[in-house]
């Protein structure tokens, strides 16, 4: 029996078209716009200005704040100006736009790959290095890592999760990451373990990579403390509520943090980011991103420098397809629709989805059959029927009394309703407002 | 880029339900059972099916369209399914104006004058059948001869040729030998309504909805489960007054009711838990009904007295959170 979430969770079609090609390097495109808000928490602050040469690794944004970090440039060349560009959100933010000259990396950069397995450092000095190289939750979230590795006071970690479940539908990254970057994942995976001051990892992975969950068993057989979990295929295993739960057997309590119940997680792209950063001095410049679709040409998993136009990926992968009707940053459960390919890539950006004509329109809403099946599906243990009527009346007190902050948006309830109805859009306009009303609480005592 | 993208809020991917789905298994779980009330009881039984469906069709479209100016949703088979439920729950006598007037009340009292689809509190079939049996008592207990029972048991239901029975001061094993036997009962060998004669097409066609996840276990174990426990106590206690539990199990329409009447999504609670005390309820009122209450069979009533509590079972009968504080 695999372990898994009880409660909830979906299957929807997996597509994996790209698990089996390797990752390809994506040619340096000729300008990078790099947004300075890549990350969950303060933008970072600009240090340079129009005019300025930079190389690969050079600092160009720094940290504003505790719950921030910092930006590197991730080619050579010339600051061409600083200014509002649109992103994968659909509204314009603040980029340092650079003109690439050549490929010329920033000293004490060990570009090779050679790999190198022990540090002296401690585990200050890890997770400073770590807030140095701009590193964040490479999952999608964009969480800056460093503040997650610095548990608040009182609490402890006792278990390091590495997340390589990848659940979404279509995406590949962390599964030829898993592939290709074994050793180096598991060095990153003993750095993390190191700053937290923990002795037990696990590695979840699901069952449909069994030659990731083989290699990663292999390279980790002679590692007593880190062992590879399989878990069961099922929609959102990724999540880490539900990620710690299968694992670990604890349910993180509502409104709480994963180190409540004594777990960090971190997704494997970070853990290989962190061998970068802490090893080859190597800052986050670029990610493995997914680009597929069931037209796509070549579906593949190309290494991307941050602030690449998305337009060079879909072109690498065979250019659009003639019957592309909806773009999507990241996984078709959780992605987001961009409005045109002219937007950059980020630290965050898992995967490029293009989807057919037929497949990108909405179904007309249907009534309420009061079927159950979005409760049944709900790995919150959330209505989301109910939630979306009170957003429709605009009880918001009694949406926040019904726990709509505890849901984790990852469509699972929209997915399965047989009547089409849309209700994470209302979810989320429920969770945008009772948010706001808890702030103003807040800040009023 | 001169391309226009599609854009809209996540999910992205739709799994592959539909009304549409649900409604049609349901019509495809019911055919075991339409086959055998026309084995058992010949062409008029398909009559009366076809009858009501194109009864409760005709009259949700006209109200739709012309009373509540709302483009008519037909196609959707929720009117079908209500046909085909009340066919199932008429005598295959019963004349063709009782069957339309029926359609009328259930389509149009039972589930449209309450907003359509998703908006009935009660079980739109049996609000149908429940009026066609209080206001027309006689056509409704008419029972037609059933054509392949071994004596031709006509006249009354074994619930009914118990009921009188009993009254006239009999005991059960003087009454046995006049109802059908328990292999009988679960064939279809005996007298009753179109759908609720026999057991076996009937959990042929519950399994299949199983299998679909068209309905989960819940509602009708409960159902069942609750109708022999208690019927079994009773008959532990005395014999001579009541009748076993299989016996009970296989006649008055438990297992139509259970499979088919009581699963109404709409007319259900949401939660598994709530489905399972909504179960137990219709349970106990039916083995009230049936043995202690003036009709002989109480099933119809029971589901719809359950129906009644549905919103207080879905407002206090919540889903286990992820991560609730104790």
């Amino acid at each position: 029996m695999l372990k898994t979430f009880k409660m909830g969770g979906v299957h929807p079609a997996e597509n994996k078209l790209s698990a089996g090609k390797a990752i390809e390097k994506l040619p340096l495109p000729k300008t990078v716009s790099i947004p300075v808000a890549q990350h969950i928490g303060a933008p970072a602050t600009v240090v340079v200005k129009r005019g300025d040469e930079v190389k690969v690794g050079t600092v160009i944004a720094q940290s504003s704040g505790f719950v921030s970090t910092n930006i590197h440039s991730s080619v050579s060349g010339k600051v061409a100006k600083i200014d509002d560009v649109m992103d994968a959100s659909g509204y314009k933010k603040k980029a340092v736009v650079i003109s690439v000259e050549g490929d010329e990396w920033e000293q004490g950069i060990d570009t090779s790959d050679t790999l190198i397995k022990e540090t002296h450092l401690d585990a200050k000095e890890i997770n400073a290095k770590i807030l140095a190289a701009g590193i964040v939750g490479l999952g999608g979230a964009t969480f800056p890592t460093h503040v997650k590795l610095s548990p608040p006071p009182g609490m402890t970690a006792e278990v390091l999760l590495i997340n390589g479940v990848e659940c979404e539908p279509y995406l590949t990254s962390d599964h030829r990451l898993m592939l290709e970057k074994t050793a180096e994942i598991i060095v990153g995976t003993k750095l993390l373990m190191k700053s937290l001051g923990v002795n037990k990892a696990v590695i979840g992975i699901e069952n449909n990579k069994p030659d990731a969950i083989t290699r990663m068993k292999d390279f980790t057989a002679n590692e007593p403390e880190i062992t590879v979990q399989p878990l069961k295929v099922k929609y959102p295993q990724g999540g880490e509520k539900q990620l710690i739960k299968a694992v670990t057997g604890k349910e993180v309590p509502s409104g709480a943090l994963p180190i409540a119940v004594g777990a960090v997680v971190n997704n494997v792209g970070t853990a290989f980011a962190v061998y970068e950063a802490v090893m080859k001095n190597k800052p986050l410049i670029e990610r493995v991103v997914t680009v597929t679709g069931k037209s796509v040409k070549e579906p593949s998993n190309l290494m991307v420098r941050v602030g690449t136009p998305v337009t060079e990926l879909v072109e690498a992968a065979g250019g659009m397809p003639e019957d592309t009707g909806k773009v999507i940053s990241g996984g078709p459960m959780m992605g987001r629709a961009l409005t045109t390919l002219e937007v950059p890539v980020t630290k965050g950006t898992s995967g490029i989805l293009l989807i057919r004509n037929e497949e990108s329109k909405r179904s007309e809403m249907e009534p309420c059959i009061r079927c159950g099946k979005c409760v049944n599906v709900c790995p919150m243990g959330l209505e989301p029927f109910l939630l979306m009527t009170m957003s429709e009346k605009k009880l918001w007190e009694r949406s926040e009394d019904r726990h709509v902050m505890d849901c984790i948006e990852c469509g699972s309830c929209s997915f399965t309703c047989p009547s089409n109805r849309p209700l994470l859009d209302y979810i989320r306009l429920g969770k945008g407002t009772v948010g706001k009303l808890i702030r103003a609480r807040k800040s009023q005592n | 880029m001169n391309k226009l993208l599609t854009v809209s809020p996540s999910p992205h991917v739709k799994g592959d339900e539909s009304i549409r789905k649900i409604m049609y298994g349901v019509v495809l779980a019911m055919l075991p059972a339409f086959a055998m009330s026309a084995m058992f009881f010949g062409w008029n039984s398909v009559k009366v099916t076809l009858i009501a469906v194109a009864a409760s069709v005709f009259f949700e479209y006209v109200i739709q369209k012309y009373i509540m100016k709302v483009k008519p949703t037909v196609d959707d088979g929720s009117a079908i399914v209500t046909g085909i439920l009340l066919a199932f729950n008429v005598p295959v006598g019963l004349p063709v104006w009782l069957i339309i007037l029926g359609a009328l009340v259930a389509i149009g009292v039972g589930k449209m004058s309450f907003g359509g689809l998703g908006q009935n509190p009660f079980n739109p079939a049996l609000v149908g059948r429940v009026f066609l049996l209080i206001s027309f008592p006689v056509q409704m207990t008419t029972w037609a001869p059933n054509k392949l029972a071994a004596d031709g048991f006509s006249g009354a239901t074994p619930l009914g040729l118990l009921k009188e029975g009993l009254k006239s001061g009999k005991t059960i094993s003087e009454i046995t030998s006049q109802l059908p036997s328990h292999f009988d009962l679960f064939w279809g060998n005996m007298s009753g309504s179109l759908g609720e004669i026999s057991a076996v097409a009937l959990l042929l066609g519950g399994l299949y909805m199983l299998w679909k996840k068209i309905i989960t276990w819940h509602t009708p174990i409960a159902v069942l489960g609750t109708v022999f426990i208690f019927e079994g106590i009773l008959w532990l206690a005395n014999p001579e007054r009541f009748m076993d539990p299989m016996f009970h199990l296989f006649t008055g329409g438990v297992m139509l009711g259970a499979i088919f009447m009581a699963t109404d999504m709409v007319s259900s609670p949401m939660t598994h838990v709530g489905q399972l005390i909504f179960g137990i309820g219709i349970g106990i009122i039916t083995v009230l009904i049936r043995n202690f209450g003036a009709y002989p069979e109480g099933i119809s009533f029971a589901i719809l007295i359950m129906n009644a509590f549905t919103p207080l079972i879905n407002a206090y009968v919540k889903p286990a959170r992820f991560g609730r504080i104790a």
